[in-house]
C-alpha cells in the first residue's frame, strides 16, 4: 500500500528511484482512489484512460536512470489548460466536445519531465466564480465536508489533492482562484507573480490578472512544480524571465494591514486563527509590524469593473463557429446569438453584460478608466509597503468553506469572499495560501488559511516563510 | 437604474439571445453591482484624474516561422461544428 496521505513529490521520487514501487503502481493507486471517492466529490471532469500508458513511459525513464524530480508524479490539471488531444471544456457547455489541438506551455514543460497526467479537474465555468458551483457539469464537493464547496474557481484541483486523488495539481488564479480553494481544502496554493508563468494554452478570462500556479500538500511540492512551469515563453508576450532569488535573512519582517482586517464580514474565528498564526510567526523569530494599505478597500470595486470588461472581450471568441457547440438559426448572425445563449452559463452571461456596459461609449470613462486609475493607487500601496516589510500577511478568505447553494443567488455576496485575494492580482505581486488550522462546525473540521504576499518576483520569500510556518524547514 | 431595454441593447451588442426570465434576473443582479462599483467615482474625485494607468506594455514577437502548412488541419477541422472539404461551414452571411 502506498501512503497517499503523507506522500510528497520528494518521497514519491525517492520511492520510484529506489524501486519501492513503480510509476504504474503509483498511478494505479490514484486511479483507484478516484474510482472510490470521486463519484461523491466530483473533482474531475475527465480521467485519462492513458494514465497507465504515461506511467509505463515514466517507468522506462526511471529504469534508464534519467528520472527528474517529477518523473512519474501524478498530476491533475484544471480544465481551462490545454493538453493536446484531450477534451478541454473549461466547465462550459459551449466547449462540451472541444479537443485541444496543442499543448499549453506549462503542459509541454511537464511532459518533458515525464509526469503522469491523471485527468482534468472541475472549475467554475471559464474560471468565473469562487465555489465551483458555476460548472456546467455540477459542483465539486469539499472533501472535508461534502455539503460544502471546495472554493473556486480551481475547486476541482484543490479537492483532488485534499481527497488524495492527485499528488499535485495546476490551477489558474485571476482573483483568488488558486489560494481560496487551497484555503478551503486545507492545502498549499501559489499565485505566482504576473508574467512568471506562461499562459500560452490557458483559456483567457481576465488577461491583465490571470496566472497559472501550483497546488500541493506541502510548500516544497508547490515550489518544485513552480520551478518547472515558470519562465519566459515567446508564445506569451506578458511572460518574463526572473532570476531565482534566495532569502537574504532568516528573520523576516511581516506586515499586517490592520485597517483592512476591520472591514466587516470576516468570521471572528478566522480573525482569532490569524492572530494565533501571527503569534506562531513571532515565536519563529519573525518581526510583526503594522502597515497601511489604505486603498485596498476599493479592490473589489476595481476588480468587478476590470474583470467583466476583459471577460466580455475574451468571451467573444466563443461563438459556436470554429469550434464548440453551435445552435443553428436561420442566418449566420442568429447562430451567434443562439449558440451563446445555449452554451454559456449564468455567471458568464452576467459578466459579459456588465463588461459590455462598462466598456460602452459614454460609460467607459465613468467605470473602466476610473478602475484603472484606482488600480494604480493600489499598486502604489504595495510598493510603499514592500519598502518596509519582506512579506504581508492576511487571512486567505473571510470565512471557511460555505454550504453549497448558500451564496449562489447573491453575486455580490459571492464576490465579497475574494476580498483578501483580489488586490494581489490587481497589483500583480505573488501570494501563497498556507493551511493555518481548522474550525469545528458540527462534527467537521473545516480548514482555514493564512496568505503571505511578497514583492514582484519574490516567490522565494513566500516559500521560505511558508515552509517555516508549516515546519517543513 | 437600468431598464429591461438597456439589458436588451447590451445583449444585442454582446451577441447573446436572452429569455425574458434571464433579462429580468440580470437586471436585478447587475444594478446592485453597478451601485457597488460606483464608489470608484468618489475615490478618483479625491485622488484626481491625472493618475494614468498602464506602465506595462505588451511585447510582440515577430510574425515569422509559421507552422508547416497542413500539420494541424485535421485536428482543427475535427473541432469544427460543421465542415466541408477541410473548410469551415457556416450559414450564408448575406
Amino acid at each position: 500500500m502506498i501512503d497517499l496521505i503523507n506522500i510528497t513529490i520528494k518521497k514519491a521520487h525517492d520511492s520510484l528511484v529506489k524501486g519501492e514501487y513503480t510509476a504504474v503502481e503509483l498511478a494505479r493507486a490514484y486511479l483507484d482512489q478516484i474510482k472510490k471517492f470521486d463519484k461523491d466529490i466530483h473533482a474531475y471532469l475527465s480521467v485519462f484512460d492513458d494514465a497507465i500508458e504515461q506511467a509505463k513511459k515514466a517507468d522506462e525513464i526511471i529504469k534508464s536512470g534519467k528520472a527528474g524530480m517529477l518523473t512519474g508524479i501524478p498530476i491533475a490539471v484544471k480544465d481551462n489548460i490545454l493538453i493536446k488531444d484531450k477534451i478541454a471544456t473549461s466547465a462550459s457547455k459551449i466547449l462540451e466536445n472541444y479537443v485541444a489541438t496543442y499543448d499549453a506551455t506549462v503542459i509541454e514543460k511537464l511532459k518533458n519531465e515525464g509526469v503522469v497526467f491523471l485527468g482534468k479537474t472541475n472549475m467554475d465555468e471559464f474560471a468565473m466564480g469562487g465555489s465551483t458551483e458555476n460548472s456546467a457539469y455540477g459542483p465539486t464537493k469539499n472533501p472535508h465536508d461534502l455539503e460544502r464547496v471546495p472554493g473556486g474557481s480551481s475547486g476541482g484541483s484543490a479537492a483532488s489533492i485534499a481527497g488524495n486523488m492527485a499528488l499535485v495539481a495546476l490551477g489558474s488564479d485571476t482573483g483568488g482562484s488558486i489560494r481560496q480553494p487551497a484555503s478551503f481544502c486545507g492545502i498549499v496554493g501559489l499565485k505566482p507573480t504576473y508574467g512568471a508563468v506562461s499562459r500560452y494554452g490557458v483559456m483567457a478570462m481576465g488577461s491583465s490578472l490571470d496566472q497559472i500556479g501550483p497546488f500541493g500538500k506541502t510548500v516544497e511540492d508547490a515550489e518544485i512544480l513552480f520551478d518547472v512551469i515558470k519562465g519566459q515563453d515567446k508564445m506569451d508576450s506578458t511572460s518574463i524571465e526572473r532570476p531565482k532569488l534566495k532569502v537574504e535573512s532568516k528573520k523576516l519582517k511581516i506586515g499586517v494591514p490592520r485597517d483592512f482586517l476591520k472591514i466587516g464580514g470576516i468570521d471572528k474565528d478566522i480573525i482569532i486563527n490569524f492572530e494565533e498564526s501571527l503569534e506562531k510567526l513571532k515565536k519563529l523569530d519573525h518581526e510583526i509590524v503594522d502597515i497601511e494599505l489604505p486603498n485596498l478597500k476599493y479592490s473589489l470595486a476595481v476588480y468587478y469593473v476590470i474583470v467583466p470588461a476583459e471577460v466580455s472581450s475574451n468571451m467573444a471568441r466563443y461563438d459556436g463557429m470554429r469550434y464548440g457547440k453551435r445552435v443553428s438559426g436561420s442566418t449566420g448572425i442568429e447562430d451567434y446569438f443562439l449558440s451563446r445563449q445555449a452554451g454559456l452559463g449564468r455567471e458568464v452571461k452576467r459578466r459579459i453584460i456588465l463588461g459590455t456596459y462598462v466598456l460602452s461609449s459614454g460609460y467607459y470613462d465613468a467605470y473602466y478608466n476610473k478602475a484603472n486609475i484606482v488600480r494604480e493607487i493600489i499598486k502604489e500601496d504595495y510598493k510603499k509597503a514592500f519598502k518596509k516589510v519582506d512579506v504581508i500577511a492576511t487571512p486567505t478568505a473571510p470565512n471557511v468553506a460555505f454550504k453549497i447553494g448558500e451564496k449562489i443567488d447573491d453575486p455580490l455576496q459571492m464576490y465579497l469572499e475574494d476580498i483578501f485575494t483580489v488586490p494581489i492580482n490587481l497589483a500583480g505581486v505573488p501570494a501563497i495560501s498556507i493551511p493555518s488550522g481548522t474550525k469545528k462546525i458540527g462534527a467537521k473540521d473545516l480548514p482555514m488559511g493564512i496568505q503571505f504576499i511578497a514583492d514582484y518576483g519574490r516567490e522565494d520569500k513566500l516559500f521560505f516563510i511558508g515552509k517555516n510556518f508549516l515546519g517543513e524547514l | 437604474m437600468l431598464e429591461i431595454k438597456d439589458i436588451e441593447k447590451l445583449a444585442k451588442l454582446a451577441r447573446i439571445e436572452l429569455s425574458l426570465e434571464e433579462k429580468e434576473k440580470l437586471l436585478k443582479e447587475v444594478d446592485p453591482i453597478l451601485g457597488y462599483v460606483a464608489q470608484l467615482k468618489e475615490v478618483v474625485s479625491v485622488v484626481g484624474e491625472e493618475k494614468k494607468a498602464g506602465e506595462l506594455r505588451n511585447v510582440v514577437r515577430n510574425d515569422e516561422n509559421p507552422n508547416e502548412t497542413g500539420i494541424n488541419t485535421k485536428n482543427i477541422v475535427a473541432d469544427m461544428p460543421a465542415s466541408q472539404d477541410d473548410y469551415l461551414k457556416v450559414e450564408k452571411i448575406l
